[in-house]
């Protein structure tokens, strides 16, 4: 064991640390906002509900990592992203890696919202017609609170996957922890210090997220 | 569709053949993730408080720490910690572990930490009086378990399984980093030669996909013929 690698690197990796939670936060606000549309789509049967499950289906049935490169390496050849504007977010790796990061999150969100949506208790909603709220107001102020609360832990659940989703950012040139990790890793051909110290740092940054999502339940929770 | 073609011309047969690799991996780590959930769940529902810990720690590490970061470990880690061993017993020369077993054995650690919980799941809704009977019964341990626990478990804990079946499938394109050439590294490759990134690796989401949806009609069939009368 080497203690002074172990101490040398900290500070190295809690670098990455710093991109890899501006990863996380941007792909986690897309992903939230994509999710919600999608979630939103599949209420009703109709043709576009089918879209929305095409897309959930697609993005949950492949890995990441071929998402990643589709959009890194693939979107190149395509005129129409390299010759407009498009060029400028999808040339840069990291804004490659957060559109991504939040079409892979937006179809795991928008299943986990869908099925809170369908689980709201229909008295509820009853409830609001029969006070006469009009239809809009009923679906923002009492479905959508609803289902986010209902959706709260396996959101959290979600946080935490896609935290260490972003790790596959150093597939593509990223320095996220796990990027300056293997640079580590492969300069100095410790391993199991360097995962020492980076696993921490992920730990850390799931009990975090863990508990500010146990938090968050416990705040909407109905019963207090 | 020449880019596809069988034989010299095309990648055709050397994506089919990484195809083949792809469900090799899966299955051997979805295999040694099971016997890792065989040795960890009862670790997990013991009463034995450092039991407990070993099993929590496990399941807790692996599934808060990066599954990419697993894999490092073990593709540069693995033959060290072999050749350290190895050195014990007075075998000094170089070891090289084949990148098949690295990437397995790496993926299966990661897919038996998710079959734990899984199993502890199931075995935690499994009836009390199961246990109960058996006990008053006077069944052995070992038939205890393997005759009246686990065939209930492995039924209850079937959708669940085939959550951890998915996960594990998508998480071994991340051995393409280690050099296995399965899906995602002949892709690479294949991108690599034609300069034709975007429809290799569209295939290859193809193919994962219809992996995955293979696979679930495979276990939703298996689902309802093992609850049958429940």
């Amino acid at each position: 064991m080497d203690i002074d690698l172990i101490i040398a690197s900290f500070p190295k990796l809690l670098g990455g640390a710093l991109i890899t939670l501006k990863l996380l936060s941007a792909s986690m606000f897309f992903g939230i906002l994509i999710g919600l549309f999608f979630a939103i789509l599949r209420i009703k049967n109709n043709f576009l509900s089918k879209i929305a499950y095409g897309y959930s289906y697609v993005f949950r049935g492949t890995p990441l990592l071929v998402q990643i490169f589709i959009i890194y390496y693939g979107f190149a050849e395509i005129d129409l992203i390299r010759k407009t504007f498009l060029w400028e977010a999808f040339k840069e790796p990291y804004w490659c890696a957060i559109i991504a990061f939040a079409l892979n999150t937006g179809a795991y969100t928008s299943e986990i919202l869908r099925s809170a949506f369908e689980t709201i208790k229909i008295g509820y909603i009853e409830a609001g017609k029969s006070l006469g709220i009009s239809k809009k107001l009923i679906f923002y102020k009492i479905q959508i609170p609803i289902a986010i609360k209902q959706s709260l832990p396996a959101y959290g659940n979600e946080i935490i996957l896609m935290l260490k989703g972003t790790s596959l950012a150093s597939t593509v040139t990223l320095m996220d922890i796990t990027g300056i990790a293997k640079y580590i890793i492969s300069t100095t051909f410790k391993p199991i210090e360097v995962f020492i110290v980076a696993g921490s740092i992920y730990l850390f940054m799931t009990f975090i997220i863990h508990n500010v999502i146990k938090f968050l339940e416990k705040k909407y929770s109905f019963n207090n | 569709m020449d880019l596809l073609a069988f034989g010299k011309t095309g990648w055709g047969d050397e994506l089919f053949v990484a195809a083949l690799m792809t469900i090799a991996v899966s299955i051997t780590a979805m295999f040694i993730g099971f016997i890792f959930a065989l040795i960890f769940t009862p670790l997990k529902l013991s009463k034995n408080k450092f039991l407990n810990l070993i099993a929590n720690s496990y399941t807790t590490v692996i599934r808060g720490v990066p599954e990419l970061l697993v894999i490092y470990l073990f593709f540069f880690g693995g033959s060290g910690a072999l050749m350290y061993v190895a050195s014990i017993f007075g075998y000094y020369e170089y070891i090289e572990i084949n990148a098949f077993i690295t990437g397995s054995v790496a993926i299966g650690i990661i897919s038996g930490a998710y079959s734990t919980e899984v199993f502890r799941g199931a075995i935690q809704s499994i009836d009390k009086g199961q246990f109960e009977a058996s006990k008053v019964l006077g069944f052995k341990k070992h038939i205890h378990f393997f005759k009246i626990i686990m065939p209930q478990m492995l039924r209850l804990s079937i959708p669940n399984l085939s959550n951890v079946w998915q996960i594990t499938l998508k998480d071994t394109s991340l051995i393409s980093v280690t050099g296995l050439v399965e899906i995602m590294r002949q892709s690479y490759i294949a991108a690599g030669s034609t300069r034709d990134p975007l429809f290799f690796y569209s295939f290859a989401a193809v193919l994962y996909l219809a992996l995955t949806f293979l696979s679930m009609q495979l276990i939703n069939r298996l689902e309802l013929k093992y609850n049958k009368g429940y």
